[in-house]
């Protein structure tokens, strides 16, 4: 097999694209560290990759709002190049800002990729401030909720660190929320040991009483922490992944003799094993 | 046709009203009952050729989340009859101020193809409540706004314009210096803010009545910024005249030359000189940062910074420029090293200080502490760079002069640790533009504040833009490993005044003014000198590598420019398009200031009893727990129960859990996380010191702790200075670190010290640190000062007072370990493991917690055996490295009894302690629980392991003072009496609660 290539894109303000290309690089993959402008100055350089990677940070400081500026960017010069690249058999994964960047740049919801007469940036789904007003850094346990996903094939629950103040799925109506359930694009939840409890009687994992601080760590709808778009092959998500690349990283390693490697690293290799 | 448009933008109904929500707390929280609720709108004022429908589609594009927010729009100047603006408090930034949000509008809206010329950012408030005009004056400038960066309308704004600047004709001023007397000399030092002394002004008179001229503007400027306190350093580094003297006789009587270079750098020296060849210092006390070795590879770099002036007028820029100022140092080290942590360390009033109480011209300590926590989270988070490790302190001393100090840990390939400068090269400024902020920085920060400090030095009072830094930082990485560049240095304090000073001091530079790009027009030619405008970098550029440079920060949208070009006339010029405005030898500036000689005294104070507290350190304790007299310090060790007196303590601010700060900076970006601040089964329990793998390829790790603990100060400075190194060493060493790979770092914040028995105290701890440096074999890389942290101004009475912070020193520790899978945490692992002691218990109650959540003050302070204390450190090393220690936590604020508590609802496993019954300790329970000797841990073990790590240990202190048990309780006992039981619960919540809910 041939490593596919992953474009780490960086924009001003990106700050975990080395950690993310590294996460790919163990995985398997070549990584790219490429910086906006680059591809705005050639968009045709997106398509020499197989997988499209938003790091965590804050693009443009976050200025204007969690991802605004970047995702205007990504759906304005590059949008020929996005639509482009997500018709064709390939991935797309928004880490934290990532995912704050594609959901508003509408990737998740593939506005006008299929139907180019869309408008291109969503306005019926949001990630907002978190319920407690603040940036917060901790650990959460995950719950694998759909079976579509790509980076998500044989995942079920997993730790990982949430590092973020603008994390929480918000929508225009409530009625939205069934549409996304419907569509399986709910692709990860905040969970608990009560969670997997109810789910015991609820059957979905997307049908559980809004967890609580610190479990659902932002108040996020329906404990939503990563959104999947209809193919399966765009995966947003708040958590950081290439944080928990070794047993190191998590908090109870001390605790629990944790050695070796950490959960975070089946995502890269899922995506990497797609391409083989 | 330009037209200026205001869009506001409100949490939709049913969203929250974050902002709104933090004002009615933070005014609840200084006094203010009446305000019930407040609306908030984040608002921005955008100019161009933009009609309404223009403007609706920027809201909805780029401006307003429509998901949660709703917006308004008016055109400027608003009109009379607007009944919801009427009742609006707007805040705007003054202009210049730094305002990242607008530029950032300005590019995006411009990006989408809006027709947009100048964007401005403004925050709108409708108040709800029952207030008296004072309390919506003091709600106005004290919570909504802040008079150094921010101004207030209330009702429609009326601005028609938003463009700043103005045109600049150039008038090139000089100063009559020749002539004056010495009233003149000392009357322009401080009206011209240069702050410099008449023997100072004296040689700048006689150096220009040599050059037969008077100087212009900016030749003063430029000598006051380089001799400033704040840059040169000239008092610690300067001759002192030491008298240390015991019951009237003197018993020690030096004359220092350079105090600090024959205290804390000659240990430095004398260590690596033990070392020969395994010395592992690679540049100490001479770049912008420290440099030791790590591995083959790479060497680390750390720096740590105090910015107390500037938080003490607006904490949230001062605490944000701060730690962006320190980032800067690394990068700015050898040719630029790669910033992998941060550490930040505050010391405030209690932040339930009554507000009516506040002297004039003092922010409230809640409003401090939340703006600088704000701050070092929002340029840390942003830039990406995790903040590990750090501690608060809180004593009333701070309340007009609050500490902040930030640190920062770099790595640099071995290869790029020297820089030089070569006549030829190119002066190239790099990053932000300059603007008229930050002017007087230097100076400023070298003198002691007062009530008005706000309003003369509102200019020296910044906010920064981290993503700006994060670019520069990038960008000049790429550079370094391109060799493109023969040297660099930050843009600090005295701007460029000082950057291209200090790189030009063996060459000499020649400076145009003019080239410097500008943030708006209207600088002045010394405006630009010496503006400390953040986020800019002065590099040596050779020429042949100019192009390809500039094209390099070109391509990620950072801006370079040559602002001059160093020479081989060891002369400074200074240009200004035509007109040479400035040229002093760099011999004069470098070398030409004269000597500081002061004089330091120390009375020696033996240990006192144990008396009643007027210690204003205790203001704010309970009253009634107040003891009377000598008579009370034989009964502390004879109460029948201490578990109330462990609850005070874990609930005193200094000892209380830090977790509502810890949660808002990320700990944990770059991936290089082993040990976080916080540990444990629920990952809330403290941990000593931050483990982090600075290269993921690699199992090498750093760890980064700190000591502090200025109440010992009050008793002995030395003792003080010694237990801060102990304390740091030893947090390095619970986790794993090998201490004879500890390089530590101090940070002296002192009063004014042209007080002899202030500056005594200073030059007594710096001679601790010479003393302990040396016997721990830990070398102090680098270290800087902070003088005259004291707050002066007119009661009510009208009686001037004066207000000196405690003497506080910072020793910040860097420590190795070879793998980080041997570190370990301080939470409890298992239910039925050991629990050893080791290190020695002295009666040594004095600065304890104990003492002051008792109200009582006096007694021994604790001590440090030097011949034994090395041993400790290494046998506890060995022991971890044999993977013999389950748990390992150090005993420091409330001792033993603070130390097992936090070990057993960190990890959720209860303990049984039997005190030692045997020994000078006994039926001093008090003593044993909550004494605070230095160099002692607590150990768990597991029992099949306790054999051999008595072995171990041989003769050096180690006991077996108990065992973990599976119930979630905490006894301690001695002689078959219970002094302490209490749950785990009960502990950590007393222990949790009083910072929680902050913010």
């Amino acid at each position: 097999m041939t490593a596919p290539k992953v474009c780490v894109l960086r924009a001003p303000g990106t700050n975990c694209d080395i950690e993310t290309a590294h996460a790919f690089e163990l995985a398997g993959a070549t990584a790219d560290r490429l910086h906006l402008f680059r591809l705005l100055e050639d968009p045709s350089l997106l398509q020499r990759y197989q997988i499209l990677c938003i790091p965590g940070g804050f693009s443009y400081g976050d200025d204007l709002g969690a991802g605004v500026v970047f995702s205007r960017q990504l759906r304005g010069q590059l949008n020929d190049a996005m639509r482009e690249f997500l018709t064709s058999d390939k991935l797309v994964l928004g880490i934290c800002n990532g995912f704050q960047t594609i959901l508003k740049a509408g990737l998740i919801m593939r506005r006008g990729i299929e139907n180019p007469a869309e408008k291109a940036w969503e306005d019926q789904f949001t990630l907002t401030w978190n319920r407690n007003g603040r940036y917060t850094d901790r650990w959460v346990r995950l719950k694998v909720a759909s079976s579509k996903s790509v980076f998500l094939k044989g995942i079920d629950e997993f730790d990982a660190p949430m590092a973020h103040a603008e994390g929480r799925i918000a929508v225009r109506t409530p009625s939205l929320l069934e549409d996304l359930r419907a569509q399986e694009a709910i692709a990860l939840c905040y969970w608990s040991p009560q969670a997997a409890v109810q789910m015991a009687t609820t059957g979905d994992p997307t049908k559980i009483e809004l967890l609580p601080e610190p479990e659902n760590p932002n108040g996020s709808l329906a404990n939503i922490a990563g959104l999947s778009d209809s193919t399966g092959r765009v995966l947003g998500l708040m958590p950081h992944p290439e944080r928990f690349l070794f047993a190191t990283q998590h908090p109870q390693w001390t605790r629990r003799g944790l050695r070796g490697e950490g959960d975070g690293i089946q995502i890269f290799r899922n995506a990497v094993q797609y391409f083989a | 046709m330009s037209m200026l448009w205001e869009v506001e933008i409100l949490p939709s109904s049913g969203n929250p009203d974050f902002e709104g929500q933090r004002v009615v707390a933070s005014a609840r929280s200084q006094g203010i009952r009446g305000l019930q609720q407040v609306r908030s709108a984040r608002s921005f004022l955008i100019q161009g050729d933009l009609n309404l429908q223009d403007v609706r589609n920027a809201a909805e594009q780029i401006l307003c989340d429509t998901v949660v927010e709703e917006y308004r729009i008016h055109s400027l100047p608003a009109s009379h009859t607007d009944q919801i603006e009427a009742t609006s408090i707007n805040v705007l930034f003054h202009p210049g101020v730094t305002d990242s949000v607008a530029e950032n509008a300005t590019r995006a809206l411009t990006h989408q193809n809006f027709r947009v010329t100048a964007t401005a950012t403004c925050r709108k408030y409708w108040l709800t409540g029952d207030l008296s005009p004072g309390e919506l004056n003091r709600i106005t400038s004290r919570v909504l706004a802040n008079d150094a960066i921010e101004y207030v309308v209330r009702g429609p704004l009326q601005i028609s314009d938003l463009s700043v600047g103005s045109e600049y004709r150039i008038h090139v001023t000089t100063v009559a210096i020749r002539q004056m007397d010495d009233a003149a000399l000392m009357e322009l030092s401080r009206k011209g803010q240069l702050y410099l002394s008449i023997t100072e002004m004296r040689t700048v008179q006689d150096y220009f009545r040599t050059l037969q001229r008077d100087p212009t503007d900016i030749e003063l400027e430029t000598v006051a910024q380089t001799w400033s306190e704040h840059c040169s350093h000239k008092t610690l580094g300067g001759r002192i005249h030491y008298v240390e003297s015991c019951d009237g006789k003197i018993v020690r009587d030096q004359h220092f030359n350079s105090m600090l270079k024959e205290t804390v750098f000659a240990a430095t020296v004398q260590i690596r000189k033990s070392l020969g060849d395994a010395d592992w210092c690679v540049s100490v006390f001479k770049d912008n940062a420290g440099i030791v070795k790590f591995d083959d590879r790479q060497n680390v770099c750390i720096k740590v910074e105090t910015h107390n002036h500037p938080s003490a007028i607006e904490p949230y820029g001062g605490a944000n420029t701060g730690l962006g100022g320190v980032i800067r140092d690394p990068l700015g080290t050898g040719l630029g090293a790669r910033p992998v942590c941060s550490t930040d360390v505050f010391c405030f009033a209690r932040p339930d200080y009554p507000a009516d109480q506040l002297p004039p011209g003092v922010l409230h300590p809640q409003a401090v502490m939340e703006g600088v926590v704000a701050g070092v989270r929002d340029y840390g988070n942003r830039m990406g760079i995790p903040t590990v490790n750090g501690a608060v302190c809180f004593d009333d001393r701070y309340l007009g002069n609050p500490l902040v100090y930030c640190g920062n840990v770099a790595m640099i390939p071995v290869d790029k640790c020297e820089k030089h400068v070569s006549p030829g090269d190119l002066i190239v400024a790099v990053g932000g533009r300059t603007g008229r902020d930050g002017i007087h920085g230097a100076t400023f920060s070298s003198v002691e504040l007062t009530e008005e400090s706000e309003s003369i030095s509102g200019g020296a009072v910044q906010i920064g833009n981290p993503v700006t830094e994060k670019m520069v930082a990038d960008v000049i990485l790429a550079a370094r490993d391109l060799n493109l560049y023969s040297a660099i240095t930050d843009c600090g304090a005295g701007g460029f005044s000082s950057a291209v000073g200090e790189m030009g001091e063996d060459t000499g530079a020649e400076v145009w003014l003019d080239k410097a790009p500008l943030k708006y027009s209207g600088l002045s030619y010394t405006e630009i000198w010496i503006s400390e405008a953040q986020e800019r970098m002065v590099l040596s550029v050779p020429e042949k590598n100019w192009k390809h440079f500039h094209a390099l920060c070109a391509s990620e949208g950072v801006e370079a420019t040559t602002i001059g070009r160093f020479t081989d006339t060891k002369q400074l010029v200074l240009k200004y398009g035509d007109h040479q405005v400035g040229e002093i030898s760099m011999a004069f500036l470098h070398d030409g200031r004269p000597p500081v000689i002061r004089e330091a005294t120390y009375e020696i104070k033996k240990p006192t009893e144990y008396q009643t507290a007027d210690n204003p350190a205790m203001a704010g304790t309970d009253t009634a727990a107040i003891r009377s007299g000598a008579t009370e310090a034989n009964d502390y060790c004879n109460k029948p129960c201490y578990t109330d007196d462990l609850r005070k303590i874990l609930s005193s601010l200094n000892v209380a859990s830090k977790e509502w700060i810890i949660r808002q900076y990320d700990h944990e970006v770059q991936a290089g996380s082993v040990i976080k601040p916080l540990v444990g089964i629920c990952s809330d329990g403290p941990s000593d010191a931050a483990v982090v793998r600075p290269d993921l390829t690699s199992k090498r790790g750093l760890v980064v702790s700190c000591g502090i603990n200025p109440h010992f100060g009050d008793l002995d400075p030395y003792w003080m200075a010694a237990s801060a190194i102990d304390e740091a060493v030893r947090n390095s060493v619970a986790v794993g670190a090998n201490p004879d790979r500890i390089a530590i770092l101090d940070n002296f914040c002192w009063g004014n010290t042209e007080r002899p028995e202030t500056l005594g105290t200073l030059v007594r701890a710096a001679v601790a640190c010479h003393d302990i440096a040396v016997a721990y074999g830990t070398p102090f890389v680098s270290g800087k000062d902070s003088l005259n942290n004291e707050f002066s101004y007119e009661d009510a009475s009208g009686v001037r007072r004066t207000v000196a912070i405690p003497s506080t020193l910072l020793i910040t520790a860097l420590g190795q370990v070879d793998d980080v899978e041997q570190c370990v945490t301080m939470d409890l692992k298992n239910p039925d493991s050991l629990l050893f002691l080791a290190g020695e218990t002295r009666e040594e109650m004095g600065g304890s917690h104990f003492h002051l959540v008792s109200g009582l003050k006096g007694g021994a302070v604790p001590r440090i055996d030097n011949s034994v204390a090395p041993k400790i450190f290494r046998t506890v090393h060995h022991a971890i490295m044999q993977g013999l220690i389950l748990s390992c936590h150090d005993l420091s604020e409330g001792g033993l009894a603070v130390a097992a508590a936090e070990m057993a609802f960190s990890g959720g496993i209860g303990v049984e302690i039997t005190l030692p019954e045997n020994g000078r300790l006994k039926d001093k329970a008090a003593i044993s629980l909550f004494s605070e000797s230095n160099t002692r841990f607590i150990l768990e073990v597991h029992p099949q392991n306790a054999a051999t790590l008595t072995a171990l240990f041989a003769d050096l202190p180690l006991s077996l003072i108990g065992r973990t048990t599976s119930h979630q309780n905490i006894t301690m006992s001695a002689s078959g009496r219970t002094y302490i039981q209490a749950s785990l619960e009960e502990l950590k919540s007393a222990w949790q609660t009083p910072l929680q809910h902050n913010g």
